[in-house]
């Protein structure tokens, strides 16, 4: 077995654990290096969940309620790939987001914006075989969230993915691109330069649906086997 | 062809009922074979507060040491229905319980088993990258020799070991910072 099964991240791709802009990050964050991990098996396996059954509509979160959302209907695809930009097949997706006022379905979501009684904000799929995904859902609003003095997020969808491994696993962000709110956003800021963009999503204009719905593109990259044989 | 890896973000507070329906996990449905257990893991900030929106991952062995996964070949038994993933958000104790059985030991890389073993994902608003730890059990066979914790400190191995309630529950304290600080790995 190799002891780097999967290659360690370089520097500049990931947030520091602690970006003080982010004022939730001090109260939160390691002050220790973490410990580096040779890769066993309790590393290189991890939850699959291809026994996890999805229903059809999960990866549609305009048509989970009574009735349609309110909101500009978007397609939200890409690709689960890794970093040698081969396929992460069959990958559970999850994503989850505020309705297009800006408002969370969540007890804690205080916001004074309406919730959409149409609108719950939570989605799964299972990517294709060539790691493929696709959601339709509605654009996400900005909303307000106290961090700083006129702090607002920018529209944005969550997205959750475990890749082949517990090493693989990855919490992340969806943007849209050109969004004048990235500017100022200490969350997506929290990504070194050159990284965050990364997290913008492409305007997409051959997957948009005439009359129906525009689209975007957001691959997401998961890190890479090494090319090291495992026996 | 090398691309960037998709940096990471914070789960943000907003997940419940999205990502996670419970505070309460259950992974081992009747007739898997183990030890049953019940893990109580708490979630605290840097000044010890607990910390109630986190989202707590848990990935774990079957009681035969066998992971359910591809790249576990070696030939021990599976157990119908335990993939050995549960989730649980923090309730508003900052507590994720999981009910499942005792993992069995897994090898080591370089030789020898490792003593049993849960590994831990974090997430919570404010933590921008997935945080892993591992959860240990007090008084098991193996602690001493283990590989992993003796890669740590001895002073902060307590950090990852779970100690046993009266009434049989592990429980495990996740410090995020502070003097308690709980160990992280870079996996």
């Amino acid at each position: 077995m190799n002891e780097e099964t999967y290659r360690r991240p370089s520097a500049g791709q990931h947030p520091p654990n602690r970006f003080d802009a982010y004022k939730s990050t001090p109260g939160r964050s390691p002050g220790k290096p973490a410990v580096v991990l040779p890769h066993s098996l309790s590393e290189i396996t991890g939850p699959l969940l291809q026994a996890e059954r999805l229903d059809g509509l999960e990866n549609d979160l305009t048509r989970q309620r009574m009735a349609e959302p309110l909101g500009e209907r978007i397609i939200v695809h890409g690709r689960v790939l890794d970093e040698d930009g081969r396929a992460v097949p069959n990958a559970l997706v999850e994503i989850w987001q505020c309705n297009a006022a800006g408002r969370y379905h969540h007890p804690g979501d205080q916001h004074d914006a309406p919730l959409d009684p149409n609108f719950y904000g939570g989605g799964r799929t299972r990517a294709d075989a060539e790691g493929g995904y696709r959601f339709v859902t509605i654009k996400p609003g900005a909303y307000p969230w106290k961090n700083h003095h006129n702090a607002w997020r920018p529209a944005h969808i969550h997205f959750s993915l475990f890749g082949p491994a517990f090493a693989t696993r990855q919490i992340t962000q969806m943007y849209f691109p050109n969004d004048p709110l990235l500017a100022f956003d200490p969350i997506y800021k929290s990504v070194p330069e050159g990284a965050r963009e990364r997290l913008q999503a492409a305007f997409d204009m051959d997957s948009t649906q005439p009359e129906w719905a525009l689209a975007y593109r957001f691959d997401i990259v998961l890190r890479g086997r090494n090319a090291t044989p495992m026996e | 062809m090398s691309r960037g890896l998709t940096p990471s973000q914070t789960v943000g507070p907003f997940y419940w009922g999205t990502l996670v329906k419970t505070c309460h996990a259950e992974l081992a449905p009747p007739g898997v074979a183990g030890e049953r257990i019940a893990l109580a893991l708490s979630l605290h900030d840097v000044e010890g507060a607990i910390v109630p929106d986190g989202v707590l991952e848990i990935w774990q062995a079957n009681s035969h040491g066998r992971y359910n996964h591809p790249d576990d070949r070696r030939n021990l038994p599976l157990d119908e229905g335990f993939e050995g993933f549960g989730r649980a958000g923090t309730d508003a104790k900052g507590v994720a319980r999981f009910a499942t059985v005792k993992p069995g030991r897994v090898p080591w890389p370089a030789g020898g088993l490792q003593a049993a073993h849960v590994n831990v994902s974090v997430f919570a608003r404010g933590v921008l990258n997935r945080l892993a730890t591992r959860l240990y059990f007090d008084g098991d066979a193996g602690l001493a020799d283990d590989p992993v914790l003796n890669l740590v400190e001895p002073a902060r191995r307590s950090t990852l070991i779970a100690r046993r309630d009266g009434d049989g529950v592990w429980h495990l304290p996740i410090h995020l910072g502070g003097p308690k600080e709980t160990v992280f790995f870079d996996v």
